[in-house]
């Protein structure tokens, strides 16, 4: 096969890249440019985007003796991932980039780039398992090694994504095995730091970054009835969830802390309310799609497991699509849902799709959307 | 089979500069050194002095040998720059083209960033060709406070050569240093550094003063260059040290490259004349060809006045790093003829300046000939193209 390595100058780019080599599949390597202006040294937990991480990139690609190219992506990533990312916090949302940066970029732009160019697939380095089953249809499965697995950021592959797409790295048991292995082919990214944050914020001050971007002014903090408790400086640095930094002066009437449980940026208002509000029994969400093969009928209950963040523990659940409406039931309660959030549902290993948390429902029956 | 046709970008080092190199790098001793082994070092620098001099048709002391192109412009432009500044704070005017080389739009910019010089930005018409009448213009207002002009002999992208002439004797005629960039043009064009000097009536310090040029354009090894600093220029070191040139270029002379680029020049000028109607001859059927093959094709620069080596085309619909893929892909080099940043292609700041919107300017290949390069190897890029064009479409212009 005529592979395209996407090649982000880390390890496990590198070393899946290698795996595809030897393999016996024609490969290329490409560097993914998202900034017109990189930076020229990596600083902090960043993974990729300066021209450091390039040069990496390329080094690793002459050692394993492959051609290396940059592509410019630039302007999409601005407006696919970047400015979705401002947009989804403006309107209340946390928004996952990584998820939109596969969903949009690597397996959307630069695969059908790739394609019209004459590849068959695009190797990542994701942690991660295509497998097709019985009678031939692709799932994409968690990663050997549960506690690398990737999957959840690959949910919103489609069947032909998945048909193009190759995960070297799926069946390796630790991230240790990946360095050792760099360092045996010689690659000099055998050592080098994992990336943790937002690629596109390379200080991983998110508060500070969006503040900078859309701008913070005094607002609101409110009960779950509307009634005013306090003042904020401004919806960016909230989570939901979060207990400190809320500076309410008055306690509650029952004496317990109160949470943040909604932020809601049109308003600037930052509602709180009880711990047990924040206990999720239902979210829904119409943005949905299925990785392979869809349910047989979706409308009719269907047991699932789901997952609501990159490192979440999966919870069981039941699931039904209601009136285009993909709802999800989980048999114990979730903890701190945020809309915007992505759920992606699992049975056993195999991911069966994603959908966009748009409602979220609590047990004091507190319902939240944005 | 492969073919190269990246020569604006580096041409083969010839063997005549490379037997040359070889044979140089054999000595020992430093060329400031007093003994003999330093005098036998020395007499290599001076021997290729004379011989570089000649051909570029100036006194042997008026070259200074640079580590290359990017260097040779930088010394020029700051050197000038800062000796005009200290002669009379007023005089901080820099004009310069649109769609120049970044080693002078870079260097430009740094000197209006950190030390307060005032930038004439002179446009370029459809084909590149400098705007005269805006850059008489510009000269004429107040031309004791111009520090000095530069510009491009010949575009590096799209090869249009500029009225030279014209220009020099507008700077000789209003008292103006003038720096060329002859880069690009070396061994393409009939350059007499002295007799262009005189004929444009260049006086003392002022009109053409500087020129440079780069080893690895015409055949020596890489990392060696020239800056041609007429005896009567004011102009300031960038690099101090040793003393060494004039004082205007501290450092050890790197004698072994020096004689590679004189050796290649000789071999240059020896062979000009034949090289350029056989490169002109091929340049132009290549050109008929790609508008017979991709009628949509457009050509960039001057049909008629453009270096002997370059062809330039723009592929509507196609994004040039697309191409560049494709076509590599069967052993064909050519380039997009912009700068590159951390290997990316930058949408092409000569044809916008040229008028272009940002996806023509990242639709452009550039196809550069030199003395290497043989029909067949015309060949073999022109039997891949069609194909290559017709993916790069279908791949788009989005990402």
């Amino acid at each position: 096969m005529r592979v395209l390595a996407a090649m982000s100058g880390g390890v496990d780019s590198a070393v899946a890249a290698a795996r595809a080599v030897e393999a016996g599949h024609d490969v290329v390597g490409v560097h993914l440019a998202l900034s017109r202006m990189p930076g020229t040294l990596r600083t902090g937990a960043r993974g990729c985007c300066t021209i450091e991480d390039s040069m990496d990139a390329q080094r690793a690609a002459t050692m394993l003796g492959i051609p290396y190219y940059v592509w410019d992506f630039s302007e999409r990533f601005k407006s696919d991932v970047v400015d979705d990312f401002i947009a989804e916090y403006q309107a209340g949302r946390t928004p996952n980039p990584c998820m939109r940066c596969n969903e949009k970029i690597k397996f959307a732009a630069l695969m059908e780039k790739a394609i019209a160019l004459g590849f068959d697939a695009v190797c990542t380095g994701h942690y991660a398992n295509v497998v097709p089953d019985a009678q031939g249809n692709l799932e994409l499965h968690r990663a050997s090694a549960w506690a690398k697995d990737q999957s959840y950021v690959l949910g919103v592959l489609t069947s032909d994504q998945l048909a193009h797409a190759m995960f070297p790295l799926g069946d390796t048991p630790s991230k240790d095995l990946i360095r050792a292995e760099a360092a045996e082919r010689g690659l000099s990214v055998a050592q080098k730091p994992d990336s943790h944050d937002i690629c596109f914020i390379p200080d991983g001050d998110t508060r500070g970054w969006l503040a900078d971007k859309v701008g913070i002014s005094e607002g609101d903090i409110v009960d779950t009835e509307g009634t005013k408790l306090g003042t904020h400086e401004g919806t960016p640095g909230f989570t939901i969830g979060q207990r400190k930094g809320l500076h309410i002066g008055t306690p509650a009437p029952d004496g317990q802390p109160r949470f943040v449980l909604e932020i809601r940026p049109k308003t600037n208002t930052v509602v709180v309310g009880p711990k047990e509000a924040l206990d999720i029994t239902e979210i829904a969400g119409t943005s949905y799609t299925w990785c392979g093969l869809a349910p047989e009928n979706p409308e009719q209950e269907f047991v699932v497991e789901v997952q609501i963040r990159a490192h979440a523990d999966p919870v069981p659940a039941i699931a039904q699509l209601v009136g285009g409406e993909l709802v999800v039931r989980p048999t114990t309660p979730l903890n701190s849902v945020a809309a915007g959030q992505t759920a992606v549902l699992y049975v056993d290993t195999r991911v069966l799709g994603q959908f966009t948390i748009a409602r979220t429902v609590s047990d004091l029956n507190v319902v939240a959307t944005a | 089979m492969v073919a190269y046709l990246d020569h604006a970008a580096s041409t083969p080092v010839r063997p005549e500069a490379l037997a040359a190199y070889t044979a140089a790098l054999a000595h020992a001793g430093n060329p400031s050194s007093v003994h003999r082994h330093g005098q036998t070092a020395r007499a290599q620098v001076e021997e290729a002095r004379e011989h570089l001099a000649s051909v570029l048709g100036c006194e042997p002391i008026e070259v200074i040998f640079t580590s290359g192109g990017t260097e040779s412009i930088n010394l020029a432009i700051v050197g000038l720059y800062r000796a005009a500044v200290e002669s009379n704070p007023a005089r901080n005017r820099i004009v310069v083209p649109e769609a120049e080389h970044h080693a002078t739009l870079d260097t430009v910019l740094w000197l209006q960033q950190h030390e307060g010089a005032v930038i004439d930005w002179i446009p370029v018409d459809e084909h590149g060709r400098i705007r005269m009448d805006a850059l008489e213009a510009t000269v004429q207002r107040e031309p004791h406070t111009i520090a000095l002009v530069t510009l491009l002999w010949a575009n590096n992208e799209v090869g249009t050569i500029q009225p030279i002439d014209e220009v020099a004797a507008l700077a000789a005629e209003h008292l103006v240093p003038l720096h060329i960039d002859a880069v690009s043009a070396f061994g393409h064009v009939s350059l007499n550094f002295a007799q262009l000097r005189t004929e444009s009536g260049a006086v003392g310090g002022s009109g053409l003063v500087a020129l440079s040029i780069s080893g690895h354009k015409f055949g020596s090894v890489p990392g060696v260059g020239a800056l041609v600093v007429s005896r009567q220029a004011h102009l300031e070191p960038l690099i101090h040290g040793g003393g060494q040139q004039r004082g205007l270029r501290s450092g050890t002379l790197d004698a072994p490259a020096i004689v590679s680029m004189s050796t290649a020049a000789l071999v240059v000028q020896k062979t000009h004349e034949v090289e350029h109607s056989r490169l002109s001859a091929l340049r132009d059927a290549t050109i008929l060809r790609i508008q017979e093959l991709i009628p949509e094709a457009v050509l960039s620069g001057d049909r008629a006045t453009r270096l002997d080596n370059n062809v330039n085309f723009t592929f509507p619909g196609c994004q040039s790093d697309s191409l560049l893929f494709l076509l590599d892909a069967h052993g064909v080099s050519v380039s997009t003829g912009s700068a590159c940043q951390a290997g990316v292609a930058q949408p092409s700041h000569v044809l916008l300046a040229m008028g272009h919107d940002e996806r023509g300017a990242s639709s452009a290949l550039r196809i550069t000939l030199g003395h290497t390069t043989t029909q067949a190897e015309i060949d073999e890029f022109l039997a891949a193209l069609p194909e290559a064009v017709d993916r790069a479409r279908r791949a788009g212009t989005t990402a």
